[in-house]
């Protein structure tokens, strides 16, 4: 299905975030922000969930105990029972406190790398992976606001392009995705 | 002023205080002919004493970091941190008349260094004395009261003008203050915590301990704070304190109890694989004694607030802030109980109406203290410089 896809473009994210404003109270659904940096309070305007990376931080922060847990386990008690000044050792349960640092670190090693490899793989952005942005200038000090004709039916183009006469913008650039 | 402490209010403090001094009598009445009687009614005045004295001087220190840290976000609950630290004096002259008590009955078995004939007998007691001894103890003592409540007078009178005056010269003032007040709060912090708890257990040493004194008073301080503003915001106070401040305020208490859990467990953790047996002695008392209160209480300061306030939702509920607030600011109460009372009696030490009168009459005091203050000045700093900052703050 072909589709029409409009690319406004600012020089200024407080500007961006007003135009959203208005074009959101027309009805109006912006697919996407290209922007340098986070804009502040952009999310609840246009509309974007909340992140559910936290939820993902504590399963990876989870397995990270789990797998602390029955590594130590095994290395320290089951498999090679080491006498560290000691300590009794043939039962994790007496010996948990050595292990509880190790166990920390592993988890927490777990949620950060879990984290920061979900957030790259959910937003395309792996080393390599090709640009997404429609414009190189959206890395340096443009703002540009993407608006998808097949997310908004009842409006027409040229009824967008008036609204938009009327807001004001920098550029304004038209693609046609097959 | 726009605050005025409700007959209600009034009523709980006021019931409190008249509950816990019916309670002390009570306490009094059923154990004075008990052996240990004077030391177990001067543990507990030490222990509530220096609990509520500590939530006042965790609030001043928590002003001076952020002053420190030129924060803006805090501007508009900045009112609610000076009440609580306006506690100070008093908590400062309750602590001090215990101390004086017990100075006064040569260490009432609680500080035994400061027996004379301890001090003859025992030679690591003697080999301390050159720092412990009463009249060190007291210039150190008046030395901690004095620069507390000079800084506490310092940025509460600045903050009165502040509202008057305006400007950003106040505002340096206070930015260079409160980072002087952090130096002498380094050291004094840790030294106070020795002077006051560890020598309590007198021939045992942590240099830890004061760090780990102090994260529990911190703690504690941000659920009173938490308390407090939630319960203005329900009397329709602090309109300009919106999600993001309570959240923050959440973030506070829980960051804070992982430093408390970090530090509890550091110390034990290093004095257990160790084994060495003049440092063992100290948790040996605590597990032989007080075995499920010890560890019980552990679990809910660290437990309670990890799980629980993980997420953030719950940061932003006033319900279940106010429900692990108050678990972990008892949690945190048992603690110093455990801290003073285990050295001080050991086997004796109990939870009797002796205690709980001793801290609910201080609680009433406190809750009626803090509100007072609150009805002194405006609930909003007008001339704040990052007012207009924390109005729209947003997380």
């Amino acid at each position: 299905m072909s589709d029409k896809v409009l690319y406004v473009m600012y020089d200024d994210d407080h500007v961006l975030k007003h135009s959203a404003e208005k074009l959101v109270s027309k009805g109006v659904k912006i697919a996407e922000v290209f922007s340098p940096f986070p804009i502040h309070g952009i999310d609840p305007i246009i509309g974007v969930k909340q992140t559910r990376l936290g939820i993902m931080a504590f399963l990876y922060g989870l397995t990270g105990l789990t797998l602390a847990t029955i590594g130590m386990r095994f290395f320290m008690i089951t498999d090679w029972p080491m006498n560290i000044g000691g300590k009794p050792n043939f039962s994790y349960l007496e010996n948990m406190l050595a292990f509880v640092p190790i166990s920390f670190e592993f988890t927490v090693m777990c949620a950060a790398h879990g984290m920061a490899i979900t957030y790259l793989l959910r937003n395309k952005t792996l080393p390599g992976m090709p640009a997404q942005n429609p414009d190189p200038r959206t890395t340096d000090d443009k703002f540009v606001m993407e608006i998808r004709l097949s997310d908004n039916h009842q409006i027409s183009e040229s009824e967008l392009d008036g609204m938009l006469q009327e807001i004001g913008y920098l550029e304004l650039d038209k693609k046609e995705i097959k | 002023m726009e605050f005025q402490i409700t007959k209600k209010a009034k009523n709980v403090a006021f019931g409190l205080i008249g509950l816990g001094a019916l309670l002390t009598i009570i306490g009094v009445a059923v154990s004075a002919s008990d052996h240990h009687f004077t030391t177990r009614l001067l543990a507990s005045g030490l222990i509530s004493g220096f609990f509520f004295f500590a939530l006042g001087l965790g609030a001043l220190f928590f002003l001076a970091l952020k002053y420190a840290t030129e924060t803006g976000w805090y501007a508009a609950i900045k009112r609610v941190i000076e009440a609580v630290a306006g506690f100070l004096p008093f908590g400062m002259i309750i602590l001090g008349v215990v101390l004086l008590v017990i100075t006064f009955m040569d260490g009432a078995h609680i500080y035994t260094w400061m027996d004379p004939e301890v001090q003859a007998h025992d030679e690591m007691v003697r080999h301390k004395a050159a720092y412990l001894n009463p009249i060190f103890f007291w210039i150190r003592t008046i030395a901690y009261f004095t620069t507390y409540f000079l800084f506490w007078r310092g940025f509460k009178n600045r903050s009165l003008e502040e509202d008057r005056v305006g400007g950003t010269e106040l505002h340096f003032k206070n930015y260079k203050r409160g980072a002087l007040f952090l130096v002498f709060f380094a050291v004094f912090s840790s030294t106070s915590a020795w002077d006051w708890i560890m020598s309590v257990d007198v021939h045992w040493f942590s240099t830890l301990f004061g760090w780990y004194t102090f994260a529990g008073m911190w703690c504690s301080t941000m659920v009173v704070l938490i308390l407090t503003t939630l319960y203005l915001k329900k009397l329709g106070h602090l309109p300009n304190v919106n999600d993001s401040h309570i959240h923050d305020l959440g973030k506070w208490a829980f960051a804070t109890s992982f430093l408390w859990s970090y530090m509890w467990f550091s110390q034990f953790m290093l004095i257990w694989y160790a084994n060495i047996g003049e440092e063992v002695v100290y948790f040996q008392t605590r597990i032989a004694e007080f075995k499920l209160l010890y560890f019980g209480m552990f679990i809910i300061n660290f437990a309670f607030p990890m799980l629980i306030l993980m997420s953030r939702d719950a940061k932003r509920n006033a319900g279940i802030l106010v429900f692990v607030g108050l678990t972990i600011l008892v949690g945190h109460w048992l603690d110093v109980y455990i801290m003073i009372s285990a050295g001080a009696l050991g086997a004796n030490a109990k939870i009797g109406a002796l205690e709980i009168g001793m801290a609910l009459l201080m609680a009433g005091t406190f809750i009626f203290v803090v509100l007072r203050n609150l009805s002194k000045a405006p609930l909003t700093p007008v001339n704040h410089p990052f007012l207009d900052e924390s109005n729209h703050h947003e997380i």
